[in-house]
């Protein structure tokens, strides 16, 4: 299990994947954004989304948790 | 003179245009979103106005709030400042028709350029060197391989209404170019609301060296010398220099007659600036773009000229006399500018936070234009910038040195900074050297995560 979080403060702008996707290594779950910035935020391995924990225009601060990947 | 001026923007741009007019004796008025209440210039100006949610869209870029607030405060004048609404055609004559001077060149000048291809077409004309590229917005996937075929790759694929370098890539085959096409396309709808494409001959090792114009309230336009700003990440400045370590007298010379050109071909007025590349191969140059405002870097002009730039677009748009005798313009020693931005200095991924440390250096020849200070919160919601760490000295050598220790001697504690990059970067043989070009950082950080 991987548990997928924020690395910064930032506004979530895209949800891409979504819960019970199978997705592999590199694919994007989420695009946040900050400070003028797009950043996706992917899958470091592959599995399935068990849970999906923000939603488009959510705020997350550092350390948050993005998804859970199984 | 003017009487009041309202500084539509923020941080340290709005905090450094405030501090002139209060030199001048003019009211200077803040606006401020809710997650600015606490920032410096908002206490420094003489009155300040709350303008709504943090949200630039409700209200940095909120035309009616912000004329509300001139309105209420009684500001004769609005002051744009860079990004946000300074070059919106559309807010400066909704300013004008309020009543209100607008400290910027004419509606239809910021229209002129705005269009990077219009623009490109009027430059062409007035005789100023653009690249092999698009004369019309490429409108899908086909046109666009086949003006790739007709400019010859590589090629650069912008938004005609971007700016930032949003959206940009560089595509060296038809591949890449579809894959750049689709990335400029949907950045420049969501971005700059027009989904309108250009495309145009790609340097390959190209400087970013751009000039200071300045049009004056009776119609001549002056150049004050150029500024190198091709320390880029993902097509952003991180530093600026003048004067450009690549640009030759002969060269300098031809570049700013070719701003002069440029300028009076649209009639400009007030502080602008005409950026090009210039190709470090053969020491060629052609237009890229003009912005047709006060620029971020401009500070090392000063520092070399001794000219208050935002003086001289107060004194222009109250329609007097610029501050200093045109004839007698000569920079002066050699000016550094390092942008502190609050992202980790690797990867330069944004990292706000709340501010515990700020210590900035000081020194003879050392300049400070901060937007920050300690307690205060750098939020998501607006560009990275901190503060400019800018630098004087009699020749590059010195300035160098000076910003060494500056950059030794800046402490930030909270969010992370890119100071450490700075260090590096005024320690790398090839920086040092003079000799470099827009790909500079790129060499620095290979690799992916690195400022692509």
């Amino acid at each position: 299990m991987a548990e997928v979080r924020a690395e910064m403060v930032a506004n979530v702008w895209k949800v891409v994947a979504a819960e019970g996707d199978q997705v592999d290594d590199g694919d994007t779950l989420v695009i946040l954004e900050s400070m003028k910035m797009e950043i996706p935020v992917i899958a470091e391995g592959p599995g399935t989304i068990t849970s999906m924990h923000v939603a488009e225009g959510d705020v997350v601060q550092e350390g948050d948790l993005i998804a859970v990947i199984d | 003179m003017l009487e009041s001026v309202l500084v539509a923007n923020r941080g340290e741009i709005a905090r450094r245009v405030i501090r002139t007019a209060r030199r001048l004796g003019i009211r200077a008025v803040a606006v401020y979103s809710e997650a600015d209440a606490d920032l410096p210039y908002v206490r420094e100006a003489d009155q300040a106005a709350p303008i709504g949610p943090a949200a630039p869209a409700q209200s940095y870029l909120n035309a009616a709030v912000i004329i509300g607030a001139a309105r209420e405060t009684g500001a004769t004048a609005v002051h744009p400042g860079y990004g946000f609404l300074a070059e919106n055609a559309g807010f400066a004559r909704q300013v004008i028709a309020a009543g209100l001077t607008w400290v910027g060149p004419d509606p239809a000048a910021i229209e002129q350029m705005g269009d990077k291809i219009r623009a490109r077409n009027l430059m062409e004309k007035a005789g100023v060197p653009v690249s092999p590229g698009s004369h019309e917005p490429v409108a899908d996937v086909a046109v666009a391989l086949a003006e790739a075929s007709r400019i010859g790759y590589p090629v650069m694929v912008k938004a005609a209404a971007g700016g930032g370098g949003i959206g940009m890539g560089a595509a060296a085959d038809d591949t890449e170019l579809r894959a750049a096409f689709e990335t400029a396309r949907s950045r420049a709808e969501r971005f700059f609301g027009s989904p309108e494409i250009l495309i145009e001959r790609y340097v390959e090792r190209a400087r970013h060296v751009e000039v200071q114009i300045l049009g004056l309230a009776d119609g001549r336009v002056l150049a004050l010398g150029e500024r190198d700003c091709s320390v880029q990440r993902r097509h952003q400045k991180v530093a600026e220099e003048t004067p450009s370590p690549g640009v030759s007298a002969g060269l300098r010379e031809q570049m700013l007659a070719a701003a002069v050109r440029a300028g009076e071909a649209v009639g400009y007025r007030g502080a602008g600036t005409v950026e090009c590349l210039v190709d470090a191969e053969n020491g060629s140059f052609v237009f890229l773009e003009m912005n047709t405002r006060l620029q971020v870097e401009h500070p090392v002009t000063e520092l070399v000229t001794g000219i208050d730039l935002v003086e001289q677009q107060f004194r222009i748009a109250a329609g007097e006399p610029v501050s200093f005798d045109p004839a007698t313009v000569s920079p002066r020693g050699h000016a550094l500018e390092l942008r502190v931005y609050a992202e980790d200095p690797v990867r330069f991924l944004p990292r706000p936070g709340t501010i515990t440390e700020w210590t900035e250096p000081s020194g003879e020849g050392i300049r400070i234009d901060a937007g920050y200070q300690a307690g205060n919160t750098v939020t998501p919601f607006y560009d990275p910038l901190l503060a400019k760490l800018c630098v004087h000295g009699e020749d590059r050598g010195e300035a160098l040195a000076r910003a060494r220790q500056a950059v030794a001697g800046f402490v930030v504690a909270g969010p992370k900074t890119n100071l450490p990059f700075h260090a590096e970067l005024l320690d790398s043989a090839e920086f040092v050297s003079g000799d470099y070009d827009t790909s500079l950082v790129g060499r620095l950080r290979p690799g992916p995560g690195g400022p692509a």
